[in-house]
């Protein structure tokens, strides 16, 4: 089945709210291999401004995962995930996620293009905190393999 | 922790960074758990030789994740300076399950401008890049 070719400018509703742990901050922060005080020492995010520890740039993508599952699990898309490789990724941000928010994430599907046999699906995830003003957004862009 | 580098000190092509990581199944592993990705090809190598690929291979998105980690150490720690990061996967990196993978990163400056600097990552895996456009925007005074 290919890709829906009318997937594009298509909104899922909002995934339900991610509240960013404490833990969860050092627990990624030590599996991307990331060093920094601002991840594990909440005096040391305290002391350079934040209100708690600070993610690494890329804990964005356990947020944006929730809404790429609606992408992947919508049998109109016409994703076939076993035929799905990461092509490319995107975050922008307007500040880094911390400990303590809760985030909710949108996904709009921007484009949808052939090439070759294959299809590539880019999905933007607007990454918004419990006051609603803009964290991230999260970009992905999925090449689906065509059938051999 | 260093200062927080100044925009006057740089100059493009300057080197601000670099590093190597090893990384072991251990660290598929510890990644699948810390992210939720625990498609199976990022630790078993019969489900990996079995759709194609040649064995067990690191998530993307930990190649991306620890990628800029020395650019928010250059940054004294503050990943806040991170504006935007952007990479293109263009090469798998092999992670074998006895001697495990050696991923060298080296961060230079790209563009220096009005919000800061564009700092350009090359990632190599055996020689090869195993991204491309890697880019990350940093603020910088």
């Amino acid at each position: 089945m290919p890709v829906n070719a009318e997937l594009a400018g298509r909104s899922y509703p909002a995934a339900p709210p991610y509240l960013v742990g404490r833990e969860k901050v050092r627990e990624f922060a030590r599996a991307v291999l990331a060093t920094s005080p601002l991840n594990i020492d909440p005096q040391a995010a305290r002391a350079a401004g934040y209100a708690d520890l600070v993610a690494p740039p890329t804990f964005a993508v356990v947020v944006q995962e929730h809404t790429l599952a609606q992408l992947l699990g919508d049998p109109d898309a016409g994703i076939d995930f076993a035929r799905v490789v990461h092509g490319d990724q995107r975050f922008t941000f307007t500040r880094p996620i911390v400990a303590g928010d809760e985030l909710t994430a949108t996904l709009t599907v921007t484009s949808v293009k052939s090439l070759g046999g294959h299809s590539m699906v880019t999905a933007e995830s607007a990454i918004v905190d419990a006051a609603g003003a803009h964290v991230v957004t999260a970009i992905s862009t999925l090449v689906v393999r065509g059938e051999e | 922790m260093s200062a927080v580098p100044s925009k006057a000190a740089l100059a493009v092509g300057d080197v601000i960074a670099e590093h190597d990581y090893h990384l072991t199944r251990d660290t598929l592993v510890r990644y699948a758990g810390a992210s939720g990705d625990f498609n199976p090809i990022h630790y078993r190598d019969d489900v990996a030789t079995s759709v194609g690929l040649d064995g067990v291979l690191a998530h993307g998105m930990l190649t991306m994740g620890l990628a800029v980690q020395p650019v928010v150490d250059w940054l004294g720690g503050d990943s806040g300076k991170v504006l935007d990061y952007q990479v293109r996967f263009t090469r798998p990196v092999l992670v074998d399950g006895d001697t495990g993978a050696d991923v060298h990163v080296v961060a230079k400056v790209g563009v220096l401008d009005d919000d800061g600097a564009r700092i350009d990552l090359t990632v190599t895996f055996n020689g090869e890049t195993v991204l491309g456009k890697a880019q990350v925007r940093v603020a910088l005074a």
